[in-house]
């Protein structure tokens, strides 16, 4: 913040017992000390925000916060009007959005406490050039800073407002759902609903739904570690066969690889439910040469489209690899290659001591990620079986259904929002651990410490 | 020997041959369909009997289905956020990785945790605060939300940017040159390849998300992206009679960014090298 080197640290509490009259009344109205040493649109800057804040507590705020407690009493229904004779309906309170505007109120009051310490520095700044009898920044300087010493903040100002809105402000909102009763009984304005503490997690981990939960649970595991793991080994066997000595027009075939990459995921995930449906031209085919007598359900039986899913996600997640590890391949040092050729060794003893590690040592950072991103593979269930077959044993789910796209049901088609919100907390609980494996391991985290 | 290398190189060839027909396959399969004469979602046979461009013409006029609104909104809203996208990313991965200040470190940590969130949790708390704002079935709304998650999505251009060295920052600082001019002399001529891959990326986006614009444009048909155009043509009821005009407009989508893709091939793996792979 300082434009100025400043020597010395004073804390708040001793600037109020030191600083002049000024300095003091900054404690209650914004930017007096600015205004006292001359500046003026700082100051007003300052004080405008005071103002608007006290304005809007008084008009808004507080009504937000307090309806945040019970999230509304008043349900809306049918009332006799006695001047007209007729019932009338009166709007009742919404639950949903007195919630949201509580979280944006909150944090509202947490942006303005921001700029009230803003405030007290900059005052304390000014006390503490004027004691060592140094000038002021202009305005002028101040301005200059934000392409110098204070670009970061001219940089990530508007980006972070979206964030605050798009991000933080929605997931507050989502995170505390999970702590009401928001589902398809409670849905406002026809009815409200209240908070609930940790009952549908209680729900979820061992109650009813808990018959649900955890099939779906450990089938998104086993596609995480099977998707991850297949299109990186298979990914890197292709680079290496593209890369092979004796292959010619390896561009042409890295090409044909790559063009499938391009063709946009709806595109070609929805190409392919169409493709193993069972009067889809796979199957056609298949019956056509002879080899069987019965469409195969590639998508519509249990373990064959789970199966299936993992085939079809190799064919999209195998180009990405491979190009990968390319950009790898080539620029792996071949002096270690070389010397285990001439003492002999094998190809398979080449890839598997010596290509092999230097690349997994190179994308094990990336593959966790990739881990991650495969828990939260939306699009490749969502588009090809849509979680189906479906499995009446299943609370909204089908057998083929990942946590996500199960928490999209829960919310799209089933209104349970609470329990939706429940599942994507878990699923963030289990990103966040692999994360954090990935995150302290990885090289940039090791030489962030600089 | 000199046998034995023959047949491995046969051997390799074969096998990259029947790789390459099953990746080729399915592309090849929509090509031929939407060329098709012959009514109905599914044949037994794979080369259609007759050839026609019907589908194209009915898919290019269709009032049900407008494709060619839909195609200039997801141009309008990618190019938009595109830019915007661009700029943020840059701009949030330069400060964090070049610029040093105080809540770095902390910021970094909080982005990662809220990265790890799964995107769909916030997607009805976003609907309503875009309904608040009144911009819900527009495509403004669109391009906000596109342009505001690209705040977070800055790790891999942060990654680029941490591999540029710091001396070249600190030989200008002595020169005198401000960190804006460092920012905009130095390091984004250096960046031209992660600043064409995240550009790429954000212009990509738009075409091919469809659960947010479907939930953010509702029923407003008119509105309607590309995605979400032809996954509607793509419900049961409809399969049968549209099923050709939707892999027509399969091929008139993919064509384009295919090509883009190919064209900037380069950028897209030195930007995922550079940026994401690190040792």
């Amino acid at each position: 913040m300082d434009t100025t080197h400043v020597k010395g640290k004073l804390s708040f509490r001793q600037l109020f017992k030191e600083g002049d009259l000024a300095t003091k009344l900054s404690y209650f109205v914004m930017g007096s000390a600015n205004f006292a040493n001359k500046q003026f649109v700082k100051g007003l800057g300052f004080l405008a925000l005071e103002v608007g804040f006290i304005a809007w507590l008084a008009m808004n705020g507080i009504k937000a916060l307090s309806m945040l407690q019970t999230l509304g009493t008043k349900t809306q229904g049918w009332i006799l009007d006695e001047e007209l004779g007729i019932e009338i309906q009166q709007p009742g309170d919404n639950s949903m959005l007195l919630l949201l505007f509580g979280i944006a109120a909150l944090i509202v009051i947490a942006m303005f406490l921001v700029m009230y310490v803003m405030n007290l520095k900059s005052a304390r700044k000014i006390h503490l050039l004027k004691q060592e009898g140094k000038a002021l920044p202009t305005l002028k300087e101040d301005l200059r800073s934000l392409l110098n010493e204070n670009f970061h903040i001219t940089l990530m100002t508007i980006p972070l407002l979206g964030v605050l809105m798009f991000t933080v402000l929605p997931l507050i909102y989502m995170v505390s759902i999970a702590f009401t009763s928001y589902d398809h009984n409670h849905l406002p304005p026809k009815n409200l609903f209240s908070w609930v503490g940790f009952e549908n997690f209680g729900k979820v981990i061992t109650g009813d739904i808990a018959s649900t939960f955890f099939p779906v649970f450990g089938w998104t595991m086993v596609w995480a570690v099977l998707a991850t793991a297949t299109t990186f080994f298979f990914g890197i066997l292709l680079a290496l066969l593209i890369n092979a000595k004796g292959v010619k027009g390896k561009k042409v075939w890295r090409t044909i690889f790559v063009i499938t990459m391009a063709v946009p995921q709806f595109v070609s995930l929805l190409l392919m439910a169409n493709m193993f449906n069972g009067a889809g031209p796979v199957n056609a085919l298949l019956q056509n040469w002879g080899l069987i007598s019965e469409p195969i359900p590639f998508l519509t039986d249990g373990l064959l489209a789970k199966i299936t899913i993992i085939f079809v996600n190799m064919w999209v997640g195998i180009p990405v690899t491979m190009l990968v590890a390319t950009g790898i391949i080539t620029n792996l040092p071949t002096d270690q290659i070389e010397a285990a050729e001439i003492d002999g060794a094998t190809k398979l003893q080449v890839f598997k001591n010596i290509t092999f590690p230097q690349i997994l040592f190179v994308m094990a950072p990336s593959l966790i990620q990739q881990f991650i991103g495969n828990i939260n593979n939306f699009n490749v269930i969502f588009l090809l079986t849509g979680g189906q077959p479906a499995n009446s044993n299943f609370y909204n789910a089908g057998e083929t259904d990942l946590l996500v796209t199960w928490l999209y049901k829960l919310t799209v088609s089933a209104a349970d929002y609470n329990l939706a919100s429940v599942i994507g907390i878990l699923i963030f609980v289990l990103s966040a651990v692999f994360s954090l494996i990935a995150y302290t391991r990885s090289g940039s985290y090791n030489t962030e410490g600089a | 020997m000199q046998k034995q290398k023959r047949n491995t190189a046969i051997w390799q060839h074969a096998l990259l041959t029947v790789l390459a027909i099953v990746w080729i396959f399915p592309i090849v399969w929509i090509v031929l369909t939407s060329f098709r004469g012959e009514g109905g979602a599914f044949v037994t046979y794979f080369i259609p009997k007759d050839f026609t461009l019907e589908n194209y013409k009915m898919l290019l006029t269709s009032n049900t289905y407008p494709f060619v609104r839909w195609f200039f909104n997801t141009l309008f809203v990618a190019i938009c956020s595109c830019i915007l996208s661009t700029l943020i990313t840059i701009a949030m991965a330069y400060s964090l990785s070049r610029l040093r200040f105080r809540m770095r470190k902390p910021f970094l940590k909080v982005a990662l945790v809220l990265n790890m969130f799964p995107g769909f949790m916030s997607m009805i708390a976003v609907y309503y605060i875009l309904k608040a704002m009144n911009l819900t079935g527009s495509l403004l709304a669109l391009i906000i939300v596109y342009s505001s998650g690209a705040a977070l999505g800055f790790y891999i251009a942060k990654g680029f940017f941490d591999t540029i060295p710091m001396a070249l920052d600190e030989s200008a600082m002595i020169d005198g040159a401000s960190k804006f001019e460092i920012f905009t002399k130095i390091t984004l001529p250096l960046s031209k390849p992660i600043i064409v891959y995240t550009a790429l990326m954000a212009f990509m986006a738009p075409w091919m998300d469809f659960i947010f614009a479907k939930i953010i444009l509702g029923d407003n048909v008119e509105k309607y992206t590309v995605a979400i155009g032809l996954f509607t043509m793509q419900t049961k009821d409809k399969i049968n009679e549209y099923f050709m005009a939707f892999t027509a407009g399969c091929v008139l989508i993919a064509i384009p960014i295919t090509l883009l893709f190919i064209f900037m091939q380069k950028y897209y793996v030195e930007g995922i090298t550079n940026g994401s792979v690190k040792g």
